[in-house]
């Protein structure tokens, strides 16, 4: 692995030379790595050269319009979209084909969704302990006492015997936070986390990411939070059209962008 | 009216009509568990990410739905037991009825992996996906996730087919299962010819008072137990 390390894009040395951000530590080695990587729906080049290395207790927030690929970037990530061609490598490991391998390695990273997920049979303490009791083997009553003390880092250990169902949107995303923290994850994925919600709920949700992101938790988030973004980023990638265009420290690309797609995506959601 | 409900009574009194009613329940109790099986399985490979399981749980469900009843529990007396001396009971009528619940649960089988498949439609996408994220393989996945909420929105299918299976196992006469409701009902025309009317009654009562409460149960199952979303 030494040869990638050795090879930085130019994205993560303007990353490095930026300004320090909010996420104090040191950024450690690569965990994860996407090369070349493409990905076609039918005609539709979605993901196009990617290439992208995410740092050990890095924050990257990827930004763009709709139907740029970030989605599709991110559950490429753990393998709820395959790839056509490329590399995609968490830890140091290729991303396994199928079976055991692969769900050892989505056990490793989190991954929260824009409409929650939480399975709906169950309460909200057994969605928490899930995956510990049935993927990690761990004593049930291990798993739920570290799930209640998860709910109660995110706000909702009073709720952890209600359904789904019974819980607010904010709520919810803080559980569905928790169920993935639950796992030990080495990275987190957010695809979207706030944009299910109402606008007095956003904050709440953000707040949990942002501390997460203070302990040095590594995160790759899709949203277009730019608040969010520039509390706890440490780089902020643009993507248009399946290809990543700019990527800059989130002062630098919010204040200067510098290629006209984001100029133009920026004046968009800056009116509103 | 009254004359039909004294003729009733009267053959009810020279025939075990209850009893008959009884092989018919049998039948669809064993069948039905049989079935519920089997038909897990083939949901289970229909949404399975093996293609050649997917294809084997469609070929199933075609080639079962769309065989006639009647021919499936022919083949099962001529064809398994007749040529292939498979034999499942020592006596003859404890072969035949086995026989018969196999006919049975085989052919609803296909309708039971389509019922759960209707409810695994129900279940959004994302649960599976949430389910994987974490690291749940695809069997685990569908234990814990997908199939308790599927078969809670299977529950009115599940129902219909379930009542389907109880009229069908009349079709249990063409597997040589001689003592239930349909070839009961032969018997008593044969030797009570001026009771027609009765003896229709007689039966046809019968299914109902079975039938309804199983639709009524279903009913109100499906609502109490949907999964609130
Ligand atoms: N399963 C699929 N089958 C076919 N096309 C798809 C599928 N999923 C996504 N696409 C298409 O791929 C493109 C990229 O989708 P993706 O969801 O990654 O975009 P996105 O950047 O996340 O957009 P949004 O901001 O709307 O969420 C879109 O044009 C979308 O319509
Ligand atoms: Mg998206």
């Amino acid at each position: 692995m030494a040869d990638e390390t050795s090879s930085p894009s130019d994205a993560q040395s303007s990353a490095q030379d930026a300004p320090p951000s909010t996420a104090a530590q040191p950024l450690g080695e690569p965990l994860v790595e996407l090369r070349d990587v493409n990905k076609h729906f039918g005609d539709l080049h979605v993901l196009r050269d990617i290439n992208l290395t995410v740092r050990r207790g890095e924050v990257l927030v990827v930004i763009g319009p709709s139907g740029s690929g970030k989605s599709t970037l991110c559950r490429a990530i753990n393998r709820l979209e395959t790839i056509d061609s490329g590399e995609i490598l968490v830890d140091g490991e290729p991303l396994p084909q199928e079976g055991k391998a692969l769900a050892r390695l989505r056990s490793d990273v989190g991954m929260v969704f824009q409409s929650f997920n939480l399975f709906a049979h169950k309460t909200i303490l057994d969605n928490v302990t899930l995956g510990p009791v049935k993927v990690r083997r761990e004593k049930t009553k291990d798993a739920k006492e570290r799930a209640l003390a998860l709910l109660d880092r995110v706000g909702v250990g009073n709720q952890a015997h209600k359904m789904p169902a019974q819980l607010s949107g904010g709520q919810q995303q803080r559980v569905a936070i928790a169920r993935a923290l639950a796992m030990h994850p080495k990275v987190m994925l957010f695809d979207e986390p706030t944009s299910a919600l109402d606008p007095e709920m956003i904050n709440e949700v953000l707040d949990v990411m942002a501390a997460l992101a203070k302990e040095g938790m590594t995160m790759i988030v899709v949203t277009h939070e730019m608040g969010f973004a520039r509390r706890a980023a440490n780089r902020v990638v643009f993507m248009a059209d399946g290809q990543i265009v700019e990527e800059a420290h989130p002062e630098e690309f919010f204040t200067a962008p510098k290629s006209e797609r984001a100029k133009d995506f920026l004046s968009k959601i800056l009116t509103h | 009216m009254g004359d039909y409900l004294s003729q009733t009574w009267e053959l009810a009194r020279e025939y075990d009509v209850l009893g008959a009613f009884w092989v018919n329940i049998q039948l669809t109790f064993w069948a039905a568990i049989l079935s519920l099986v089997l038909g897990t399985a083939l949901a289970l490979m229909r949404i399975s990410p093996v293609p050649s399981l997917r294809w084997a749980g469609t070929a199933y469900v075609n080639v079962f739905r769309n065989t006639p009843l009647t021919i499936i529990m022919t083949f099962m007396v001529l064809g398994l037991w007749g040529q292939l001396q498979v034999t499942l009971a020592p006596d003859f009528a404890g072969n035949f009825f086995r026989l018969a619940v196999i006919g049975l649960a085989v052919y609803h089988a296909a309708f039971v992996c389509e019922s759960i498949r209707s409810g695994v439609n129900t279940v959004p996408i994302g649960q599976a996906e949430a389910a994987r994220a974490i690291g749940l393989p695809f069997l685990p996945a569908a234990r814990l996730i997908i199939l308790p909420q599927a078969f809670r929105g299977a529950i009115a299918p599940l129902g219909n087919t379930l009542i389907a299976l109880l009229k069908n196992s009349t079709v249990a006469a063409a597997a040589s299962v001689t003592t239930e409701t349909s070839s009961l009902m032969k018997t008593m025309i044969e030797f009570n010819s001026n009771y027609i009317y009765g003896i229709f009654l007689t039966f046809a009562i019968g299914y109902v008072i079975l039938v309804i409460p199983i639709g009524l149960l279903t009913t109100s199952l499906s609502t109490r137990l949907a999964v609130r979303r």
